[in-house]
């Protein structure tokens, strides 16, 4: 410990003004960094448990698989039951078990990529632990983050969690195919949205009937593909 | 509940910033806490006083001063503070605006220092609150 010689008394009150999260924070930038230079286009998926997350991921997994180099991490306090299910993509997946943690950090994010050439990566999809509280505070270094919400969770569920979907970039709509089922009421859930994160893009999709997913497919790649044009000046 | 987690972070960058501003004692930690920052401000009050047991910052007070949302609403061109976080409409004309400019803080304010002070510090030792 470095002793500071004391002028005149000790200081009553010191302006810090430091961000409480700087460490994650930081980490997250040099994340984002090697991210950027490796061309690795970086998804943080957050919802409540049950959403679809993983249903959903491992369809992604699959089809953009056959043209691209996909690969995922996902977190859960404890089991690799979602790692094997998304394996079944032919995706190189990893898992991160929290113990009690209810949120992903950028440090666990980095401990778990080691070893994985993230040159030959090109989108990198990261799955939150299932929370729509704790994980909006922890950025992981992802270019987009999207939250995800099932028509079977009631209209006002965005207005509940308000900072999470105003941290997010797009929100997802899945289980679409049991809209009517459930009476889900669409203008609602929309405007909801829109109270909490006005312009929020807003996908709609059931993986089971495939309605809706190729748009979402078709979203993922435009957005690989301007992150690639704007990686080129960074890097040259 | 992150808010534990939130303490220890805010823990160690306080005693850090204490020691490299070379203040023996801490008795107070002043932190400003936006609306949007996804922090219950009870949770992590009670979770700051279980994590600074048996560290140097024991018996220090937290301080939080609420920052609530500002905007930027396009309509009108100017930062509008909103009566409550959501919904995000600019409180005058009414558009909605998801142009956020503050309200996402948790950030160390300032530190508030104690016992070795001089008579002249003590006298100016008005937080204000």
């Amino acid at each position: 410990m470095k002793k500071i010689q004391k002028l005149t008394g000790s200081p009553r009150i010191v302006e810090i003004r430091q961000n409480v999260l700087k460490k994650n924070d930081l980490l997250a930038r040099e994340l984002r960094k090697r991210f950027q230079n490796a061309g690795v286009y970086v998804v943080n998926m957050v919802s409540s448990p049950g959403a679809g997350k993983t249903t959903l991921l491992t369809e992604v997994l699959t089809r953009l698989g056959e043209r691209y180099n996909v690969a995922a991490l996902v977190g859960d306090l404890a089991t690799e039951n979602d790692a094997e299910r998304l394996r079944k993509s032919g995706a190189q997946v990893r898992q991160i078990t929290t113990g009690t943690v209810c949120h992903l950090e950028a440090e666990m994010i980095e401990r778990t990529l080691e070893g994985w050439e993230l040159e030959k990566i090109d989108f990198l999809f990261i799955e939150n632990v299932g929370n729509l509280v704790c994980p909006a505070s922890y950025d992981l270094g992802e270019n987009q983050r999207v939250v995800l919400f099932s028509v079977t969770e009631g209209e006002d569920k965005p207005v509940k969690y308000p900072t999470i979907v105003n941290s997010a970039d797009v929100a997802v709509i899945t289980k679409i195919d049991l809209a009517e089922a459930v009476g889900f009421q669409r203008k609602l859930f929309r405007e909801a949205l829109n109270d909490v994160r006005p312009g929020i893009p807003i996908f709609e999709l059931s993986v089971r009937t495939g309605e809706g997913v190729d748009e979402w497919i078709a979203r993922l790649e435009a957005e690989k593909a301007s992150f690639d044009k704007s990686s080129i000046p960074a890097g040259s | 509940m992150h808010e534990l987690s939130i303490a220890h972070n805010l823990v160690e960058v306080a005693m850090e910033a204490a020691e490299h501003n070379g203040m023996k004692q801490v008795r107070a930690l002043h932190l400003r806490l936006g609306a949007l920052s996804g922090v219950v401000k009870e949770a992590l009050q009670f979770s700051f006083d279980v994590v600074i047991q048996g560290t140097p910052l024991e018996g220090a007070r937290l301080v939080i001063e609420d920052i609530p949302v500002k905007v930027h609403c396009a309509n009108c061109q100017e930062a509008r503070v909103l009566p409550e976080p959501f919904p995000m409409r600019c409180p005058v004309c009414g558009t909605k605006t998801g142009e956020v400019l503050e309200g996402r803080e948790m950030e160390l304010y300032a530190l508030e220092g104690g016992e070795e002070d001089t008579e002249a510090d003590r006298k100016s030792s008005d937080c204000g609150d």
